[in-house]
């Protein structure tokens, strides 16, 4: 006991003081694009080519990135010759609709707030079953850090729980493979109304790394309707934590 | 040539033509096979791989006493004598080559799907019509009596972790019999890499189970290595090194916590699942991505570390060496979490050899299995790894095997980054060999990491295989049920922590 005790008081305090202070991410970190079209030359293309998984096009103002289909790998910024597409450390991704995770010159649209009644019933207290379907294990655990003392997911009243019967909503990681889809559609259905779909991670959105697998579904988008993307391969916890609180009008 | 030495030797890391692998006859097969493995060999991999009409089987041996490898070939046709009863270790194999293309061992004695996916050649092993198998979707072993109940968990679980099936034959509190069926994270890996590598490759194979990124990435990197004929520069290896020892290090200290979480040992609980976000903030630091995403690739890594930036992180890791060492102890030290881990979840050192255990689960059976000491590359070969070997078989035992890797990880990690090799972390390799086997084994966090490829006349992928640690562990935690109380599921299972998307592919 006297052990517990001392060691409690030598490990000290570590939960964050986010949302007060923004987190510090890594010089590494890539977050949100920046992207700066008056330094794209025409007819180039680089970032288009060296993109794995088709997240570019090339439009009249500078190429546009998809954050949905978007793993962060940095292939397009390492490829552009003039400094026109780069990665920023801001983990903010997460958008309400597919269209708004284009992001541009003018960045992308983040994700605004719940409505009207939605916003009542789930703003202060939300319980989330998570489906992980086809996930590889990497956007599961960085959820599961949510809930260590750093995060401490509970003090925003977000909790994940064992039975969609007792959830507000369904967050789903992985490209949705197809052995998993009925388990998947069956645990939306065991959801009671109203509840909401939370897509997390680059696989659960457009199909990540396994995009156009004949096993796979290219994410949720055709299988459920998704009231929040959350981008990342994986997400950062604190991109699905601003995500979460975004969504519920905490920020 | 003797029917005992038809196999041929292969370094770990190495590339053979296949001109020099000779398709031997079955029985010729069957007898080197069974003798090397009677000599201690073990079946690091079997995979078929389809040669016009005909169907090649191939068997990758590793010979831990001798630090190589073996390899076999042979041909396989619609049927062949199964060699599951008198080599355990091959009958996953055998059920996973079934699966794929519809070549069937006969006399199997537990003949089941692997992944319930269409075989990639219209030939179902089983039998089935046209539709597509459902998971789990088999007949289960199942014990009768009037006091005997089964109990069905998942694909769904309880918390945020991946799907699978769970079988139990329980009387009462007791499992007589537990059998697991996976399959629902199969994605179709390896035929996604056919005629690579493809640009979504890299990413595709950091993927193959999320959590051991560093592992499968340093395999793959590996086996283009091999083809290519590079050279690992010495910082590159040393950097490759830092990675997968901080990988390890992040789930070992996640595992020891969420043991501790299920025993409702908190303080340990808490202290472990912050600590192994700081490991996974240190991989970032490497390459961006806590994971380790696009750090490993073939000839190096590719990011640089500076002098200030090694020197930081080797501050860093000493902050948090010392709060991890304070919440293992704490945890070893306590007398009832060691009452709840002690006896619990035993595997028999026979049973974990019988079935080819690999990794942390093997090691505490006792047995001598590290790829990084029998078969090292890169910074492995002058590190001096001396596997953690336990002998209880228990929950306990595979924490104490994790107690010891963490710091013997810790130790490693500084030294390696205190004396950073100067030079490129990079090299440039040449194209691929052409009509070539390549093997590489690494002792990713979980155990031995398999990735084989074999290239056709361009050089391009004409075959890769993938066996991860949980392909062959995935039997022990089965094995570990037997006799418990059903309780104690979660413990057992945490105590192996398997992947199951590594599993499914």
């Amino acid at each position: 006991m006297l052990k517990i005790i001392r060691e409690r008081i030598r490990q000290g305090h570590r939960t964050a003081s986010y949302p007060k202070e923004a987190p510090v991410l890594p010089e590494r970190f890539r977050g949100a694009p920046r992207i700066v079209p008056e330094l794209c030359r025409e007819g180039c293309g680089d970032c288009i080519k060296a993109c794995p998984f088709g997240a570019i096009e090339g439009t009249a103002n500078g190429p546009r990135l998809d954050l949905g289909r978007c793993i962060f790998c940095g292939a397009c910024a390492a490829a552009c010759p003039h400094g026109v597409l780069e990665f920023s450390r801001d983990h903010r991704l997460a958008a309400r609709r597919r269209e708004d995770l284009l992001a541009g010159a003018d960045g992308h649209r983040l994700a605004g707030a719940l409505e009207g009644e939605m916003r009542r019933l789930f703003g202060r207290s939300l319980k989330l079953r998570q489906v992980s379907a086809g996930g590889c294990n990497a956007c599961e655990a960085d959820l599961n850090v949510l809930n260590t003392l750093v995060f401490d997911l509970a003090r925003f009243g977000i909790q994940f729980v064992a039975s969609p019967r007792h959830a507000d909503g369904l967050m789903v990681t992985g490209p949705v493979t197809e052995n998993m889809r009925f388990a998947l559609l069956e645990t939306y259905a065991a959801l009671p109304a109203p509840k909401l779909v939370i897509a997390s991670g680059a696989c659960a959105i457009a199909g990540g790394p396994f995009r156009g697998s004949p096993e796979c579904h290219d994410g949720i988008g055709d299988l459920l309707p998704v009231d929040l993307y959350i981008p990342g391969c994986p997400p950062h916890p604190y991109t699905a934590l601003d995500g979460l609180l975004r969504l519920l009008g905490r920020l | 040539m003797s029917p005992l030495r038809a196999a041929v030797p292969l370094a770990n890391g190495g590339a053979v033509p296949l001109a020099n692998l000779p398709l031997l006859g079955r029985g010729h097969f069957t007898g080197a096979l069974l003798a090397e493995v009677a000599e201690g060999a073990r079946v690091a991999a079997c995979f078929a791989v389809p040669v016009g009409s005909a169907l090649e089987l191939y068997a990758v041996l590793a010979r831990d006493a001798h630090g190589d490898l073996a390899i076999l070939r042979t041909e396989i046709g619609g049927e062949y004598p199964s060699l599951a009863l008198r080599c355990p270790e091959l009958q996953l194999f055998e059920r996973e080559i079934a699966e794929q293309f519809g070549s069937i061992p006969t006399g199997h004695p537990w003949f089941k799907p692997v992944r319930f996916h269409r075989s990639w050649n219209e030939r179902d092993a089983w039998g089935r019509g046209l539709e597509r198998p459902q998971p789990a979707v088999q007949e289960f072993y199942r014990v009768e009596g009037e006091e005997v109940h089964e109990v069905a968990v998942g694909p769904v679980h309880a918390g945020v972790i991946e799907p699978g099936h769970f079988r139990f034959q329980c009387h009462g509190e007791q499992i007589m019999h537990l059998e697991i069926a996976l399959g629902y994270q199969h994605r179709d890996v390896e035929r996604l890499l056919l005629n690579g590598p493809h640009p979504a490759t890299p990413h595709q194979i950091e993927t193959v189970a999320g959590d051991t990124s560093i592992g499968h990435a340093s395999a793959w990197s590996q086996v283009s290595e091999a083809l290519a004929g590079s050279d690992l520069p010495a910082r590159g290896a040393a950097l490759r090194l830092v990675a997968m020892e901080l990988e390890r290090l992040a789930n070992h200290v996640g595992d020891i916590g969420a043991l501790a979480g299920d025993i409702g040992f908190l303080p340990t609980a808490a202290y472990c699942g912050r600590l192994r976000g700081d490991y996974l903030n240190a991989t970032a630091v490497l390459c961006g991505n806590r994971f380790g995403r696009g750090l490993v690739r073939p000839g190096g890594v590719a990011a640089d570390l500076s002098d200030e930036q090694a020197a930081a992180l080797r501050e860093c890791l000493v902050a948090v060496a010392r709060d991890t060492h304070g919440a293992l102890e704490l945890f070893f030290d306590t007398p009832s979490v060691l009452a709840r881990l002690e006896g619990t979840g035993h595997v028999a050192v026979e049973d974990a050899a019988a079935v080819g255990l690999v990794g942390v689960a093997a090691r505490a059976c006792g047995l001598q299995r590290d790829a990084r000491k029998h078969h090292p590359l890169g910074a492995y070969r002058t590190a001096g790894i001396e596997p953690a070997v336990k002998w209880g078989g228990d929950v306990f035992a595979r924490a104490a095997v994790r107690q010891r890797e963490i710091e013997d990880s810790l130790v490693l990690i500084d030294s390696t980054l205190a004396a950073l090799p100067s030079g490129p972390v990079r090299a440039e390799g040449g194209a691929p060999r052409p009509k070539a086997l390549a093997v590489a084994l690494v002792e990713g966090w979980r155990g031995e990491i398999v990735h084989a490829a074999l290239t056709d006349a361009a050089g391009r992928f004409s075959r890769y295989k993938i066996v991860d640690p949980s392909f062959r562990n995935w039997t022990g935690l089965a094995l570990a049920l037997r006799g418990e109380q059903i309780s104690d599921f979660p413990l057992c299972n945490k105590s192996f922590n398997l992947s199951y998307c590594g599993f499914d592919l």
